[in-house]
């Protein structure tokens, strides 16, 4: 667990603002306590620092506290998992000691930590950082492990117990460690060394006073969402009760490594422009511009230099507050490459599916939407980007507010969600447009559905120090609302397709159970031979009927669609399947098809007979069994409304199908069959 | 109960399972046609001054899966009821829809449903249920006054009872079958029948001697009165002559109840004929009674106003009197029981306010 480059920036910062003005972007909004203890630095005790500030670092309450101290240890397990390329394995473990002490420990499989730098990582508050450019990481959750560990030690007295050990090292070092509160050093209790079944790692157990709580924001949430945003890690939990929960990897991919960026120009505050311009080591506004800022070429620095009538030449620290004003101004003014994103982490729409399938699938989901991850985009001088995923029906709760799992750079959010800008986007969406209910097209929405929104940047805009809610930035908040309602467009197409399944399910029951009986009644009553239903039957059905499934087995994905004609005519029918680039094995398609071209299989059915059948397979290779789960087919030549099971053909294919020269003629309707609905007309007249 | 009865409606139900075939045979969809029982489908008849159904008719059809189940369930009645005419058997309308627990899948969800199809077979077949071999289980009315009848009883003994004098204070209970075969009407003393909502007040005019002191036959409906007691007042009156009044709470179902009585209610309206006394008059709670009387009252709640609503749509309220009070109910949105008159003391309803209200009507 390489603290070196996971500290704790938040305080890091102004503990060596002397040194190394920070650029914008690393902040995080630390800005006023920094300030604050600037001021009052001379000689203030870390207890008394802590004390002041226990809101902003997450221990505020007591229940917070536990979530906030596993909340440190799990995310600086992962990252340091990430760091070193190994897929985590985190264990949890909480264990009441008495009514209000209970007893933490977060163990991974990491790294592990050099002796001689495990007591400044957990048990010295300001431990350093080196400095940190702009990149998309966790640890915007507070103060960081040692914040816990003083914690632990001011409500509990106890030292904080930490066994690592490094792969390069046949033992595991185990210390006892306390933080001397005075001087912010922490000192050795206890140390030892033993022999550790483990390649390498990390454990830490705190004792600290809290209260164990379960719910919406508790540990066990905080899991779950850690574990649908991090599919490449696995989870264990062991709670007080000693249930165990086990959040299984689902994907053997780590995220891939973000690269760090100079910060960006827009969006650039006076403040920290001085600030850099103090610290850079170039000697020339253009060479200053040019090497401390991504995106700012020769060309570009030159114009703002021109623009702002600011000598190129002159030396950065000479910058005056004036000058630095006019460049800002400046900078507005001049066209500048959006920022690189490659400093971005997305979880990625397959992931995102495979990790709400792995946490969710206990509610039995009837449909997964399609994650939507949106291109980055930029709020001041910031690189983001949007994903939203949207799980519908199964036992989700029909009746309540929709649950909204909010994520920023893979950290869930429990806290303030009336005040973040991922629920006012929620609420900002006409959800009755996406088959959800809400009162007035506003607000929360109702019904079985649960909504993750991940918020990715290199700076997450918290509305406070408490680090809980996404500030309402407007670029933000409509880009979460883009990616909603693209989302629930897909979520829209299914319900419908839903309905229309259950209609058919309807008529398929009546056809096939209720109308035989009717007909074996009636016939016993009359003392006659059972009537042939067939005409009965395509009279009440009356759709062509699409029944497609998928088979995998040796890494191939084997397609069978059923087309089975209901209608009282013989139908003749244009059948598309959209199939992934390059993974159709060309052979397999069956009975040959028209065209093979741009993804799609085309079948020029020329008459299925009614009550008659057709069958038409392929076969794709080379995809893993979750990348193909649904068939994409469509159908032209057929009234839409007649065939379930395919969709129109998209407007932007721009295929044309010629009506079918003659169409058989089809009976006339009865009319005596149709009337008011009898059983439906009845009012409920309770008048005897 | 005649046989020929039970021949005609065995006839009449074989009818519909031979329409149904023969739908199925023809190709189309089997579906039955059925006179809507809506309010907006019922009609005036000036022959017999009671409302029918209309001509309106809606379709059972196979097309949808509640049709289709109904259809279903639809035959296996006729089956259930052929062979208990066979047998000579009769059930109630509760042991029937215990019966359809052997139906399999066309079983019925609640026992609505089943009282509901029976009476749709009534409907389309002209015939009563008790044709069927089908009763209701609940007990009609209870009758006090000095009427005297004359009950074939289950040992098939005629006995002639007095509803004032051979019967204890809550007074002589009505059988289901109040038709001819069963009960006779032989001779009365009195100058006019009342029918009363609430048991409370049956007995507050039976304590306070109302029946001899005032003449009347107090029929106690017991809620929304049975078919048993709708038919048994109307037979009061055109055998014997005598006029009704109804006694009531002040409230849109009281109202109901009155309608019931008087014009004849929506859901029996093929029934019309038997079952309503068209003459009947109301003397219970009204609107202007809670502000006459200063009567206590309670709030309308959301259902009360929706009943109140639709009565302003029912063709059979469509009178002056009607939609006066119904209005002046819903504008002071209060509701009183036909008790509330306590207020006054307990023999204020036989002393003052009944004598009243008979004589504005012309009873008394």
């Amino acid at each position: 667990m390489d603290k070196e480059l996971t500290a704790e920036r938040g305080i890091i910062l102004f503990n060596r603002r002397r040194h190394h003005p920070p650029p914008e972007g690393i902040g995080m909004g630390a800005h006023s306590i920094a300030e604050e203890l600037a001021r009052k630095q001379k000689d203030i005790s870390v207890a008394e620092f802590f004390e002041r500030n226990k809101q902003i670092l997450g221990f505020d309450s007591l229940s917070r506290s536990l979530i906030t101290a596993v909340k440190e240890g799990v995310d600086n397990s992962l990252d340091a998992c990430e760091e070193a390329g190994i897929l985590p394995e985190v264990i949890i473990e909480v264990e009441a000691l008495d009514k209000t002490e209970y007893k933490i420990s977060v163990e991974d499989n990491g790294p592990g930590i050099v002796e001689r730098n495990i007591p400044n990582v957990f048990a010295r508050l300001l431990f350093g950082s080196r400095f940190h450019a702009v990149r998309q990481s966790r640890g915007q959750q507070g103060i960081g492990i040692s914040a816990a560990v003083m914690y632990g030690q001011l409500t509990t007295a106890k030292p904080a117990r930490v066994r690592s050990k490094v792969a390069e090292s046949n033992v595991a070092v185990d210390m006892e460690l306390i933080l001397d509160t005075k001087a912010n050093r922490p000192q050795i209790i206890k140390k030892d060394y033993s022999i550790w079944d483990k390649h390498s790692g990390t454990r830490v157990t705190i004792c600290m006073k809290g209260r164990y709580i379960t719910g919406k924001q508790s540990i066990l949430e905080y899991l779950k969402g850690t574990a649908i945003v991090n599919p490449h890690a696995q989870i264990s939990f062991k709670d007080p009760s000693g249930s165990t929960y086990v959040f299984k990897r689902a994907s053997d991919v780590l995220p891939p490594k973000t690269e760090e960026i100079r910060p960006h120009p827009e969006g650039l505050e006076l403040g920290t422009l001085m600030r850099m311009a103090k610290a850079t080591k170039s000697n020339r506004m253009s060479s200053f511009l040019k090497s401390d800022f991504s995106r700012i070429s020769d060309r570009v620095a030159k114009e703002i230099c021109d623009s702002a009538q600011i000598p190129p030449e002159l030396k950065p620290a000479n910058l005056t507050i004036e000058q630095a004003k006019q460049g800002i101004d400046a900078i507005a003014g001049v066209k500048i490459m959006a920022p690189e994103t490659t400093c971005l982490s997305p979880i990625g729409d397959s992931l995102i599916k495979k990790g709400l399938k792995n946490v969710l699938e206990g509610l039995k989901p009837s449909f997964y939407a399609p994650p939507v991850t949106r291109k980055p985009r930029v709020f001041a001088g910031n690189p983001f980007q949007i994903e939203v995923g949207i799980v519908y029906g199964g036992e989700i709760p029909a009746d309540q507010p929709v649950e909204i799992l909010r994520f920023a750079n893979r950290v869930p959010l429990l806290y303030q969600q009336g005040a973040c800008a991922i629920t006012a986007a929620v609420e900002n969406v006409d959800w009755r447009n996406y088959g959800l209910e809400q009162r007035g097209g506003k607000g929360i929405p109702f019904g079985p559905a649960i909504v993750l929104v991940h918020f990715a940047s290199t700076k997450v805009p918290f509305t406070s120090e408490a680090k809980e809610a996404i500030a309402n930035v407007p670029e933000v908040r409509e880009e979460i609302e883009q990616a909603l309602r693209t989302c629930g467009r897909t979520l829209k197409v299914h319900l419908a397709k839903d309905a229309r399944r259950f209609k058919t399910r309807e008529k398929f029951e009546i056809v096939q159970k209720v109308l035989p009986k009717i007909a074996e009644k009636s016939s016993i009553i009359v003392g006659k031979p059972q009537p042939d239903l067939t005409a009965t039957i395509t009279k009440i059905m009356d759709i062509v009927w699409v029944d497609d499934r998928i088979e995998f087995a040796g890494k191939r994905h084997k397609v069978t669609i059923d087309i089975y004609n209901y209608t009282q005519t013989g139908k003749k029918i244009s059948f598309y399947a959209t199939v992934p680039d390059g993974h159709l094995s060309f052979g397999s398609v069956q009975p040959k098809a028209e065209e093979v071209k741009e993804g799609r299989i085309f079948w020029d059915l020329k008459r299925i007979a009614s009550m008659g059948k057709t069958t038409l397979t392929f076969e794709l290779e080379g995809l893993e069994k979750e990348m193909y789960d649904e068939n994409e087919l469509y159908a032209a030549g057929i009234d839409p409304s007649r065939i379930i099971g395919a969709e129109p053909l998209p407007g932007d294919w721009g295929i044309k199908v010629a009506a079918p020269e003659k169409e058989e003629k089809e009976p006339s309707p009865d009319d005596e069959e149709n009337g008011v609905d009898y059983d439906s007309a009845k009012e409920a007249v309770a008048d005897e | 109960m005649s046989d020929e009865r039970h021949e005609k409606a065995v006839e009449e139900l074989y009818h519909i399972a031979e329409e149904l075939y023969g739908q199925l045979g023809g190709g189309k969809v089997p579906h039955m046609k059925i006179p809507l029982r809506t309010k907006s489908n019922i009609a005036f008849h000036p022959r017999s001054m009671v409302w029918k159904y209309g001509s309106a008719m809606g379709v059972r059809s196979a097309k949808k899966l509640s049709g289709a189940y109904m259809l279903l369930r639809t035959l296996y009645m006729l089956e259930f009821i052929n062979q208990m005419i066979k047998e000579k058997k009769s059930s109630t309308l509760r042991e029937m829809y215990y019966i359809s627990e052997g139906w399999d899948m066309a079983k019925f969800s609640s026992q609505d449903e089943s009282n509901n199809l029976a009476e749709d077979l009534e409907i389309v077949t002209m015939c009563m249920r008790e044709d069927f071999k089908l009763r209701p289980e609940e007990n009609g009315a209870s009758v006090l006054g000095n009427v005297t009848i004359q009950e074939f009883n289950r040992k098939g003994e005629k006995k002639r009872i007095n509803c004032r004098d051979d019967v204890g204070d809550s007074g002589y209970s009505l059988p289901y079958n109040v038709e001819a075969d069963k009960i006779k009407l032989l001779d009365h003393d009195a100058d006019f029948i009342m029918a009363i909502e609430t048991g409370g007040m049956f007995d507050r005019l039976v304590e306070n001697g109302f029946d001899d002191k005032s003449r009347a036959i107090l029929v106690h409906l017991k809620g929304q009165p049975a078919r048993s007691t709708r038919r048994f007042i109307k037979r009061l009156n055109e055998e014997m002559s005598l006029p009704v009044v109804c006694f009531t709470d002040g409230d849109p179902w009281s109202f109901r109840i009155y309608a019931s009585i008087a014009f004849g209610a929506i859901k029996t309206a093929h029934i019309s004929e038997y079952l309503a006394t068209p003459t009947s008059m109301f003397c219970g709670i009204t609107a202007s009674d809670i502000l006459n009387y200063e009567l206590p009252t309670d709030k309308l709640n959301d259902k009360d106003i929706g009943a109140l609503n639709a009565e302003l749509s029912d063709p059979r309220f469509n009178d002056r009197f009607w939609k006066d009070e119904i209005e002046l109910m819903l504008k002071i949105g209060k509701k009183a029981e036909q008790q509330a008159l306590a207020k006054y003391g307990l023999d204020y309803v036989t002393d003052k306010y009944l004598p009243e209200k008979l004589t504005e009507l012309g009873v008394l």
